[in-house]
């Protein structure tokens, strides 16, 4: 076998050499992940996904701003095992309002797409506070300045704008807020909307009192919220067990 | 040394040379590679053709093997193969051998399953995999619970009641426990006298003196405890207020408490700041009826089913 091309030209010529190995190393990305914005079935179609509210997506930003992320994947493989731990597997439609999305794939604790609803508040409250005192034999580290810590939530229209930029359907306008009671409903649409992102927010923390503690808005308000709408969003059985085959 | 000069002048080099005399050896690839190669590269059409593959526009080549299964409407489908479809097969094969028990679950009475050696044997293996994922974050893996926050499943106390048709009505429903905050109808003394009243009634050290007036204060409107209570402080099961008479603690941190002094200042928390707590989810969405139905006769047997 003899290679006879000459790869002095390549090696002498750096620029060449840079275009080159970016084309190289682009390859299982561009066969990988670019055929996914064509393909029509890339997220499926299904009802009940919306944007998080203002106090969920604050809730999100504490838990990438902590690393849950680190130690904790939100995607359920379609295995047996995994369905019958965690739940239906997850769906690209769930996490298609998720920048970055937190799928994941390091479990040194447990999956927690559908940890929404399947705990109570209290128990979340002193699972982060204290893991050890729900289940001892946990390797989670304490988090209990999230209770002690108020929410900041000055800046939580333009942390929704920022999203909005990247495709987040968060409303500003009048026009925009009525296409989104088209496709939300007007509850939702209401959740969404930029200008009262603050008024907003404040509500459903004081209604849903997350942290068990009337006495102010904590991060640990937010991350609960969080963490309590995680995978409940679809109801998966107005599917039938194969409604999500033809997507793949 | 000698052994590389030789080497230069049989294998030939990329004729080109750097600062003078540095060469580079242009040896060809080791048959065995070459070949490997070529057959990883047969490999991946032979595996295109079966598998799915090359995205072409808006879809992609599905491939030539194919996944047939029966889905829960009871239709038979074909699809090309996926994990998604692979899944639905999988689960079909696994709900088919549990079938035969499942079936059985679901025509027996509870206090026939209990009775039947080989149901109580898979009642033990499903009902424990089961508790462990969905019970056990919270009631601990023996169903000890945790004082203080949930309620100790194996002993023979129970909250809404332990039968049977209780114990599904609490998996299938949920509960929400919930008493007043007292601080702001009762004075300071007032809770304490209450305090040592109900210290008395498990037999905790106390103030005599101070628990027979909170005995009058329990008894009366003043307090009012024994609307929810029971006059004989024994608790009502069908609203989940406690029997405070049996010296087993959930709320208030007794057991933990050192001293006589400090078991009742527990007691006085409790009664003080109440409870707007004990959330026990609903399972009904999460698992099926004869997963609830394993569920409950597994609770049942931990060791104080009524």
């Amino acid at each position: 076998m003899n290679f006879n091309f000459k790869h002095e030209w390549i090696e002498t010529n750096i620029g060449l050499m840079a275009v080159l190995t970016m084309l190289a190393i682009s390859v299982g990305g561009l066969v990988e992940i670019a055929p996914l914005f064509f393909i029509d079935k890339t997220i499926e179609k299904v009802e009940g996904v919306r944007p998080y509210t203002p106090l969920e997506q604050r809730g999100r930003d504490i838990y990438t701003r902590e690393g849950c992320y680190l130690c904790h994947s939100q995607m359920i493989r379609p295995f047996r095992d995994e369905k019958l731990r965690y739940g239906h597997y997850s769906l690209a439609a769930e996490s298609q309002y998720d920048h970055p999305f937190q799928w994941g794939s390091k479990r040194t604790g447990p999956d927690l797409a559908r940890v929404g609803a399947k705990y109570s508040n209290e128990w979340h409250v002193q699972h982060l506070v204290a893991p050890r005192s729900m289940v001892p034999e946990s390797v989670m580290p304490n988090y209990p300045w999230l209770l002690s810590t108020p929410l900041d939530i000055s800046d939580t229209a333009a942390r929704m704008k920022a999203l909005r930029k990247v495709g987040v359907p968060y409303s500003l306008t009048q026009a925009e807020f009525d296409a989104n009671v088209v496709k939300f409903g007007e509850t939702v649409a209401r959740q969404l909307h930029i200008p009262d992102a603050q008024k907003n927010l404040l509500e459903q923390a004081n209604f849903g009192n997350y942290d068990g503690d009337r006495s102010g808005i904590s991060e640990l308000d937010a991350l609960i919220a969080y963490l309590q709408v995680l995978g409940t969003m679809v109801d998966f059985s107005k599917y039938t067990d194969d409604a999500f085959v033809k997507y793949r | 040394m000698s052994e590389q000069k030789l080497q230069s002048q049989t294998v030939q080099t990329t004729g080109h040379a750097w600062d003078g005399d540095l060469q580079e050896y242009n040896n060809p690839l080791p048959t065995w590679w070459v070949y490997t190669f070529y057959v990883t590269v047969v490999f991946a059409i032979v595996y295109w053709t079966i598998y799915p593959s090359w995205p072409i526009g808006k879809g992609w080549i599905g491939g030539a093997s194919n996944i047939t299964y029966v889905n829960s409407a009871g239709e038979t489908k074909t699809h090309s193969w996926n994990t998604r479809a692979l899944l639905v097969q999988d689960m079909n094969e696994a709900a088919a051998a549990q079938k035969p028990y499942f079936d059985k679950v679901s025509s027996m009475s509870y206090e026939q399953i209990a009775k039947d050696p080989e149901m109580n044997g898979f009642i033990i293996s499903a009902g424990k995999s089961l508790f462990a994922d969905n019970c056990a974050a919270c009631h601990q893996s023996g169903g000890q619970g945790v004082v203080g926050f949930f309620p100790n499943l194996a002993d023979d106390d129970w909250l809404y009641g332990g039968s049977f048709d209780k114990i599904h009505e609490t998996l299938v429903g949920g509960r929400r426990g919930y008493m007043p905050a007292f601080s702001e109808v009762l004075s300071g003394e007032q809770i304490d006298q209450l305090a040592n009243y109900v210290a008395s009634l498990s037999g905790i050290g106390h103030d005599a003196t101070k628990a027979s007036a909170g005995n009058v204060l329990f008894h009366t409107d003043t307090a009012a405890c024994f609307y929810c209570h029971a006059v004989d402080a024994k608790g009502r099961k069908d609203i989940g207020a406690p029997n405070l008479t049996d010296n087993i603690w959930l709320w208030a941190n007794v057991p933990a408490a050192q001293g006589d002094a400090s078991k009742v200042a527990a007691i006085r928390g409790v009664i003080s700041s109440g409870l707007n707590k004990g959330v026990m989810p609903a399972w009904a969405g999460r698992l099926s009826t004869e997963q609830i139905k394993v569920l409950t006769v597994y609770v049942h047997e931990l060791g104080g089913g009524q």
